[in-house]
Order: structure tokens, then C-alpha cells, then sequence
């Protein structure tokens, strides 16, 4: 048995031998390899060296890159939304100055030299060459220009150089859905490729302008500068233009915007408007609000304490990162899923006597009518915001099924719009709380997700979107802000496609006939009564009230006659219009409020009436029209009118 | 105590200063190739004194450190081995977890200092290689070729995430030649060779953007004038307008007017070429190839095969380093992150390739005896 041997011993000098032989050959195959590349060098120093030595010779031409101008942001009519303006900075070419320590410090006596600008111009500078100018300090007042020109010989390889900067020209009202852009910083150089952002000084930071980042940027060009020894610029051979950003056109209606604002009269919430049919947003706000101005050319410390400490968090997009429970705005959605499930049939009925007790359990869950709403079925069920039915159909659809149904409205998870930052909020399942506490799942808790409260957290974009899907008879669309672009080049704006996401959520057409039926019942006779009262087109909706305390908590205040009153929900209302043939869905929150339907009903119905405004006034609203001029529409309130500062004083008890 | 301490110390610090054991050929062409590094640097980075003296005490460190290690045994080494190989790819791994969601993220700070893993992959993982072929049958077969070839992948992809290609690079070419000087059957070396090509599309797909643009630049270089074809071609004019005895020393016009960047680090050989022309080349990649085959000839006077396979393969990854950088300034291969091994400006790399020889000396002292 060879083999047997072969493997049981170690063949020292056999070993030994062939390494030497392998060392041998390596060594050859090196010699040849150093051949190869002296051959490439003498092709390069003997064969070529009078091409070379000419281009070196006259070798007196650098590049110099031209950043693109940003793209701009339209609104659908061709208001403009965000702005390029110039300005002027200061830049700096790191090779023409000896000590570049001592002249920053010199520098810093004429023109204030912040930290930041410090720390992202020593990090710009060690990514470029060194004849490249870096961007020192952005946005120079109108004063600091001045006091460098007067002292501009002193510091040679420094220049005040002009560059477009980012402007927005409606402040607040669009500056969590449209965002800002500011400085490159540290992290952004190691994440931008230096190619692309080669003369540039900002990047989206927030909102669409960094979701739509690499579309907004545009390309940059460059000239061949023809330079003398000291690399002065004597003329520029050879220019490549640089390629501007892709503008944007919103699917929001400035208008309608601003009504929606408006309608929150500085009280602290959120509203979101889809077109049902695709996907397109209407209207996004977030109040209160801020000037994303502050934040183009560096905020400075005392703005930037007063936003973050405002109790109102104007920085934060409630619409989009606010999750709250959402009460009973969650039936319509749970009932349709009892139909689809098979579970209910329309006319099966409950009898609702004011509590409902689980079996063997002395806790018991209450209806808010005292005594109860009696016999109830589907459509009155809605209509009359029974919890008994819903606690009855949650417990018999169980929870899985449940939390499976709701997921398919993207509730617990994200809607796809074309935003990054979106906050899952929380659709109560067994996975979900299994992540969170060793205890199982209760029966109980089945109970209570079936009106919308116990874990529920949803945003008003979810819920907007959950509303406008069941509005467009379940058919699925991702929620676009978004609708056209326009590359440079493009004499018309280009309008994106949205197909629908996926199959539509309803199988059967007459399930969708018996919610509809429900939530035009809650207008006509339940909870939003008089909604619809002045309104050409029915209005199908539901409000939600959810409890902001607990009831055995201090904060709740059971004094029905005080402020804490109106301060005591988060008042819901969605909604969708016209009932027949839904073309506009809305769900708006307010922070504090005393019930949904009071509360943010109205909220709903002033979006629906700039809505309708519009359908009278403007063409057809699925082409956007860039170069029309807007007419004002009576009563709407201008930006400066927006009550942002005076919204803690009306909002909050 | 401390005292005994003390004293051993000493007689330990006289014995490495009065009884070196080190290889004098290849100790002098070290010193030589140091010199020339400096010297070029002087020329390269603007008579920058301040430049040239902190590249001479990362040279003085190093020595410092070939010195020391020179003293440890291959022995001991190869008991360390494993432990030390498992524990650069954990500083690999802690790396790639705390830079996620960045660029280049390739540092790992201690606190008092910063330095780069993939560095020290370079000299472990030709250990770790030789550390597992040592008690085993040779020529390797299929089921220890895996065996290496997964010691060599996992680092390697890591450091190829990070990014950093030219890294990545050295240390899979430090394993494959400790493989290859192991006596790997030709045929096996085809096969894998064979199937390295065919995953070459699929690898492509995995490669960062900025990396394609690299190889799609060298093609074409004046498609992205701005970026690395601007590299490609000033150091092309560079190199060329050499000629055959080259500018002269401080008379490069091509890193002095700063159309070649990075001229003091992986550009630095393009100047060496522009000033001392085809002769300086020819007379520096003969001093680079005596250095690789006084390595190989260590490695065949070696006592046992993990000093032979550690030594041969540290000394064949000494020519990756040459052949790469020289054929990047040379316009003939992407450009890539290496530098060129003692002329180069800055990084640890001086310092791991002087750790590396410390390796050498000591398998050279501790060699077989001839009777």
C-alpha cells in the first residue's frame, strides 16, 4: 500500500528539493516579469521619449472643473419651490500659500472663520490637488467682502470667488417636504465620489433634496486652463460645460399646501393628501414648521437652540417620522378585512350593550356609548364607531390574521415615498411584541388592536396612504411626491411613471360598496355630521380619537369643563371624496384635540375645499404646466402670515 | 527584581546592537534602497526637510524593529502564528463593523495610536499559510489547497470591502506564493488559475464604481481627463520625458509644476523615472531583484519548511509590490494603492515591510548547518 506510506511520512529532503526548484522557477518567472516592465519603460523613455518630452515641454494646460448648477424644484404648476441664487465664498489654493496655519489665523482676524468652515476645508483640501481651489467660507456678507478686499494682498492663493447657492423661496411651508441642502461636510467627502463633486459645495441633506440627490446634482464640466509658470490662468483652451441637474415637479398644488397649513391654525399636526388613483401626494405638511434657509450656509448656534428646544419640535416632519395611535380610524380597514377574510358577512350583526367582557375575565372592554349602540351591523357599525363589534370581529379574526391583513396597507412598516427617514410606527403582531417582552401574546390585547389602540402607532403618511388604497378600491399605489422631471435638455417635463405596486388588496368589488356605504354614513349621520354640508361631491370618511394619557395617570385630567379637555386625544380624520369616484383621500392628526371628528374633520374638509377650488380653476391636473404664471387665490395666506411663531401660544393648554 | 530585569534587559539590547544576527548582503542593499528612497523623496516632495526626516525615523523605527524581532526564533513565530493570524482578522472584522455605513474606513484607533489591519495581514498571513502547510504532506493536495485557499479568502475579502484593492492584493499574493513555493502540482495551479478567469466577470459585478471606472480608465485614459486619467497620462509624460538618463537630479518639471499628483507617494516612482531616466530604473529593479532573490536564497538555506515557504513567500510578495507600482506609474496597470516598497512617502508600509525582513534575518540566522 503506497499511498498508505506516502501519507504517513514527511519527505523531508524530497521536500526541501522541490522547494528549491519552486524557487528557482519563481524567481525566473520575477526576472522575466522586471524584463516585462523595463521593456514598458524603455518603450516609454527611448522609443516614445520625443513624444514626451514635447508634451512635457509644453505641458502647460490644467484642468479645472466647473460645478453644475443644482437642479430646481418646481411645484405640478411651475411654482418655483427651491431656488439657485448667487452668491459669494471665499476659496482658497492650497499650493500658492506657504503656511497655510499662519494664514488661516491671519485670515481669521478679517473674516470670521468658524469651526466647521475650519474642519471641512482641511478635509476637502487633503482630497484635492494641491492647485485645486478649496472652498473655505460659504455665503460672505455683504461686510465681509468688503473687509477682504481692502486686505486681499495680504493673502495671496485666496480669492472671493462667486457660486450659486441654494434659496427657498417659500420658506416653512415646504421645508420638510422639499428639505435643504447644506455644506459638505467630513463624512460626505468619504462617501461622495470626489469626481462628481469636484467645485461643489452642497449636498441634499434633508427631504427630497437628498432623497433625489444623484438626479438633482447634474454633472460637472471642466475647462483646460492654459497656465503659466507661477500657474496663472493665461486663457482657457478648451470648455466642457457641465450638465445641470434634473428639475423636479411636485404632484403638490402650492395652494392646497398652504390651505392645509393653514387649517391647522398653528396647532401642532400633521396632514397628508394622495390621489387615490396614483399614488400622487397632494399636500404634506407638518406644523409647525422652519426656515430651511437657516440651514443652506450653516445655521447659526442661537437659531439652531431656539428650533431644538421649541416644545413644539418644528424640526420634526410629522408626517412622515410622527407615529401615533390611531384609533378608530382603523375600522373601516378592519372590517374590510373580515369581509375579505370570509369572517363577516355584511349583514351579520352584534349587540353592542356598552361593555364587552372576554370570557372567564373580570376586565371588562367599554363602547363609548353608555348602554351601548343596541343591534348593530357592518355599515352601522362604522357609521356609529361601535367598539364592541370590532372587539368581536378583532377576536375572531385573531391576531395573526389580523396584523397580516393591515400589514398589506404598509401600516407597521414603510409606504415607499420617495422621502428616506420614514418612521415605521407599530402594527401590533405577535413578532412584534415577541422582539419586546418575554410575556405571550393576550387575548385581550387582540381585543383592544381591534379600535385602533394598545400598541397601534401610525403615521399620518401611513395612514394617508392606507386611506387613499381602500379610496382607490384597494388598488395599490407607492406614494410619489414627485411626478415629472425635467433634464436639462428637455423642453418638457418628463412625467414618471407609477404603475400600481402590486395586485389589488380587494377581491371582491362589493366588500369595497359596503365600506364606502359605512364611512358615508359616518358623515351623514355619525361622528361627522355636517362635513359635508356646502360640498358638491359626497364625502366618505371616519374619525379616530385615541387617548394621549393613560386614564389612571395624573396628566388626565377628568375636569370636563378645563382646557385639558382639548388637549386630551390626538384627534384623526381621513376621508376620501368624491364617494362614487374617489379622487382625492386625506388623514390629518392634530397633537391635541378634544375628538376627531371636531377637530381635525375640519382640517380634512379645508384640503378638500382647495381641492375642489382647483378642479374649477386650473387645467386638467395630471399635466403640470412650468411656465404658467399663478393666479392668487383669494384668501390664502402668504408665507409670512404662517402662524409658526405663535403656534405654542393657540396649540398646547 | 526590576533590577534583574533591568540588567537582562540590557545584556539583551548589547546583544542585538554588538552581535547582530543579520544577512549582510541583503542588510547592505536595504540601507541602499533607503537611501535612494530618501533621496528621491528629497527631490519629489520640494526639498521638504520636514518630509525626508519623518520618512527616515519611520526607517530608523523599522530597523529598530528588524533588529528585535531578528533575535525571536522561526519556533517561536510559528507558535504564535495562529493566534497572531486570528487576531489581525479579528482587528479586520472590528474594522469593518465600526466603518459600516462609510467610505475607506481601514483604521482602527487604539487610543494612542492608528493603524491599519490589512497591514499586518501582509506578514501573517504568509505565516498562517506556512504555519499550515509545515507538518504536512507535500505537495499539497485538493483537500489542503482548500484549506489555504480559505485562509487566504476570508481576510482578503474584508480588505477588499474596506476598500482597498491594493492591499488586498499583496496579502492574497503573500499566501498564493507560500502555496505555490510549497510544490502545488502544475496542473492543480492551472486548474485554479482556470477557474480564477472565469470568476472574473462575476467579480467585476462586485466591484465599487470608482474601481471599474480604474480599469476602464487605463484603456482609455483620456475619457476622464479630471480624475484618473489625469494620473495616467502625466505620469506617462513623466516617465517618458526621462529619457534614457533621465532630467537630472531636482529637475523633474512634471512633479515641480504639479501636473503629476500624489508625486511623494504612489506617484513617487514616476519622478524617480522623470529625473534618473531608463538607467535609474534599470539600476533600481536590479537592486529590488537582488533584494527578492537574497530572500529566495534565505529560503533555501532555511532550517525547516515553515521558514522556508514564510521566507520564499515574503520575498516573492516584495516583487508584487515593485511590479504593481512600477507597472501603475508605467501606464500598464490600474491605478491602485500601492506603493512603491521604501521610496513611497508615509503609511506603515515602510515599517511592516522592515517587520517583514526582521522575519528574514531571523529564519537566515537560525538556517540549516552545513556540514
Amino acid at each position: 500500500m503506497p499511498m498508505k506510506i506516502r501519507r504517513s511520512f514527511k519527505d523531508t529532503r524530497g521536500e526541501s528539493a522541490l522547494f528549491q526548484r519552486r524557487a528557482v522557477v519563481g524567481f525566473l518567472l520575477i526576472l522575466l516579469s522586471f524584463g516585462l516592465l523595463v521593456s514598458r519603460f524603455h518603450f516609454l523613455q527611448v522609443t516614445h521619449h520625443d513624444e514626451f518630452a514635447t508634451r512635457s515641454t509644453n505641458n502647460s494646460v490644467k484642468p479645472r472643473a466647473i460645478p453644475p448648477a443644482r437642479g430646481l424644484i418646481y411645484d405640478r404648476n411651475g411654482v418655483l419651490l427651491a431656488d439657485n441664487v448667487p452668491a459669494f465664498r471665499l476659496e482658497v489654493v492650497p499650493d500658492k500659500v506657504p503656511d497655510m496655519q499662519a494664514l488661516l489665523t491671519e485670515l481669521g482676524k478679517v473674516v470670521p472663520l468658524g469651526q466647521d468652515d475650519l474642519d471641512a476645508f482641511k478635509k476637502q483640501q487633503a482630497q484635492s490637488r494641491r492647485f485645486d481651489s478649496v472652498p473655505l467660507k460659504l455665503h460672505l456678507t455683504e461686510d465681509e467682502i468688503d473687509r477682504f478686499a481692502v486686505n486681499r494682498w495680504r493673502f495671496p492663493g485666496v480669492d472671493v470667488v462667486p457660486y450659486l447657492t441654494r434659496h427657498y423661496p417659500l420658506g416653512p411651508l415646504f421645508a420638510h417636504v422639499v428639505g435643504y441642502v447644506s455644506r459638505i461636510d467630513t463624512d460626505d467627502l468619504d462617501r461622495l465620489d470626489p469626481d462628481e463633486y469636484k467645485g461643489t459645495s452642497h449636498v441634499g441633506r434633508t427631504g427630497l433634496e437628498r432623497y433625489y440627490e444623484d438626479v438633482l446634482h447634474g454633472k460637472p464640466g471642466y475647462e483646460l486652463d492654459e497656465v503659466n509658470a507661477d500657474g496663472r490662468i493665461q486663457q482657457v483652451l478648451k470648455t466642457i460645460p457641465p450638465t445641470p441637474g434634473t428639475n423636479l415637479y411636485l404632484s403638490i398644488d402650492v395652494r392646497m399646501q398652504k390651505a392645509a397649513v393653514a387649517a391647522f391654525e398653528g396647532r401642532p399636526g400633521a396632514a397628508v393628501a394622495i390621489d387615490p388613483r396614483n399614488g400622487q401626494v397632494l399636500a404634506m405638511v407638518s406644523v409647525p414648521s422652519f426656515d430651511p434657509n437657516l440651514f443652506v450656509n450653516g445655521i447659526g448656534r442661537a437659531d439652531y437652540t431656539a428650533l431644538t428646544t421649541d416644545v413644539d419640535k418644528p424640526l420634526l416632519d410629522r408626517a412622515l417620522k410622527g407615529a401615533y395611535p390611531p384609533g378608530s380610524t382603523v375600522k373601516p380597514f378592519l372590517a374590510l378585512g373580515g369581509l375579505e377574510y370570509g369572517i363577516r358577512r355584511p349583514e351579520d350583526t352584534v349587540l353592542s350593550t356598552g361593555q364587552f367582557c372576554l370570557p372567564g375575565q373580570t376586565r371588562c372592554y367599554r363602547d363609548d356609548t353608555r348602554g351601548g349602540d343596541g343591534t348593530v351591523n357592518m355599515v352601522r357599525a362604522i357609521e356609529k364607531s361601535t367598539n364592541t363589534y370590532f372587539y368581536r370581529l378583532a377576536l375572531d379574526m385573531g391576531i395573526d390574521r389580523l396584523s397580516s391583513w393591515m400589514s398589506r396597507f404598509s401600516f407597521g412598516g414603510k409606504t415607499g415615498i420617495d422621502l428616506t427617514g420614514e418612521a415605521d410606527g407599530i402594527l401590533p403582531s405577535r413578532e412584534w411584541k415577541a422582539k419586546r417582552s418575554k410575556q405571550g401574546w393576550f387575548p385581550g390585547e387582540t381585543v383592544i388592536a381591534g379600535i385602533g389602540q394598545g400598541y397601534w402607532a401610525v403615521t399620518p403618511l401611513q395612514l394617508g396612504h392606507a386611506m387613499a388604497t381602500l379610496a382607490g378600491h384597494g388598488m395599490p399605489y407607492l406614494p410619489r411626491l414627485v411626478m415629472a422631471t425635467r433634464a436639462s435638455g428637455d423642453a418638457r417635463p418628463q412625467m414618471l411613471a407609477n404603475p400600481p405596486s402590486g395586485p389589488s388588496l380587494i377581491q371582491k368589488p362589493s366588500d369595497w360598496n359596503v365600506i364606502n356605504e359605512g364611512m358615508r354614513a359616518v358623515i351623514t349621520g355619525g361622528t361627522g355630521k355636517g362635513l359635508n354640508d356646502g360640498f358638491p361631491y359626497p364625502i366618505a370618511g371616519k374619525s379616530g380619537t385615541a387617548e394621549r394619557f393613560s386614564r389612571t395617570s395624573d396628566a388626565y385630567d377628568t375636569n370636563k369643563n378645563s382646557a385639558h379637555l382639548a388637549a386630551r386625544h390626538r384627534a384623526w380624520f381621513e376621508a376620501y371624496t368624491p364617494a362614487d369616484d374617489p379622487k382625492i383621500a386625506a388623514a390629518a392628526v392634530l397633537e391635541a384635540g378634544a375628538w376627531g371628528a371636531k377637530d381635525a374633520g375640519p382640517i380634512v374638509r379645508k384640503i378638500f375645499d382647495t381641492w375642489l377650488l382647483m378642479q374649477g380653476s386650473t387645467a386638467p391636473s395630471d399635466t403640470p404646466l412650468p411656465y404658467q404664471s399663478l393666479p392668487a387665490p383669494a384668501g390664502s395666506v402668504s408665507v409670512e402670515d404662517q402662524p409658526v411663531e405663535s403656534s405654542s401660544s393657540e396649540g398646547g393648554p | 527584581m526590576i533590577d534583574t530585569m533591568t540588567i537582562r534587559l540590557q545584556r539583551f539590547l548589547r546583544r542585538i546592537l554588538t552581535r547582530p544576527r543579520i544577512d549582510l548582503p541583503l542588510a547592505m542593499a536595504l540601507i541602499l534602497l533607503a537611501m535612494v528612497g530618501l533621496v528621491t523623496l528629497y527631490s519629489a516632495s520640494d526639498s521638504s526637510l520636514s518630509m525626508v526626516s519623518g520618512q527616515a525615523a519611520r526607517f530608523v523605527l523599522g530597523a529598530a524593529l528588524l533588529l528585535l524581532i531578528s533575535r525571536i526564533p522561526p519556533s517561536v513565530l510559528r507558535n504564535w502564528t495562529p493566534w497572531l493570524y486570528l487576531a489581525s482578522t479579528a482587528f479586520l472584522v472590528i474594522v469593518a463593523v465600526l466603518g459600516e455605513g462609510r467610505g475607506a474606513n481601514r483604521w482602527l484607533n487604539l487610543g494612542v495610536m492608528r493603524f491599519q489591519p490589512s497591514e499586518l495581514l501582509k506578514l501573517t498571513m504568509p505565516m498562517m499559510v506556512a504555519w499550515y502547510l509545515h507538518p504536512r504532506q507535500l505537495p499539497p493536495r485538493w483537500k489542503d489547497i482548500a484549506v489555504v485557499g480559505l485562509l487566504i479568502a476570508v481576510p482578503v475579502a474584508l480588505i477588499v470591502k474596506q476598500p482597498d484593492l491594493g492591499t488586498a492584493l499583496l496579502v492574497a499574493a503573500a499566501g498564493a506564493f507560500a502555496l505555490f513555493l510549497s510544490g502545488m502540482a502544475w496542473w492543480r495551479m492551472g486548474l485554479i488559475v482556470a477557474a480564477v478567469g472565469g470568476m472574473i466577470p462575476v467579480a467585476w459585478h462586485f466591484l465599487h464604481q470608482y474601481q471599474r471606472d480604474r480599469v476602464l480608465t487605463l484603456l482609455n485614459p483620456e475619457s476622464d481627463p479630471l480624475g484618473n486619467g489625469w494620473h495616467i497620462i502625466q505620469s506617462q509624460i513623466a516617465v517618458g520625458s526621462g529619457g534614457m538618463y533621465g532630467k537630472g537630479f531636482q529637475q523633474s518639471t512634471q512633479s515641480r509644476l504639479d501636473f503629476l499628483p500624489e508625486h511623494t507617494t504612489d506617484f513617487i516612482f514616476a519622478v524617480f523615472s522623470e529625473e534618473f531616466g531608463l538607467v535609474g530604473v534599470i539600476g533600481l529593479i536590479v537592486l529590488y531583484a537582488f533584494i527578492i532573490g537574497r530572500c529566495l536564497w534565505i529560503a533555501m538555506e532555511a532550517r525547516d519548511t515553515y521558514s522556508r515557504l514564510l521566507a520564499g513567500a515574503l520575498g516573492m510578495s516584495f516583487f508584487v509590490y515593485v511590479f504593481v507600482n512600477g507597472g501603475m506609474v508605467a501606464g500598464m496597470l490600474p491605478v491602485v494603492g500601492v506603493p512603491m516598497p521604501m521610496v513611497s512617502y508615509g503609511g506603515t508600509s515602510a515599517v511592516s515591510l522592515l517587520v517583514g525582513f526582521g522575519v528574514l534575518m531571523s529564519i537566515h540566522a537560525n538556517r540549516k548547518m552545513h556540514e
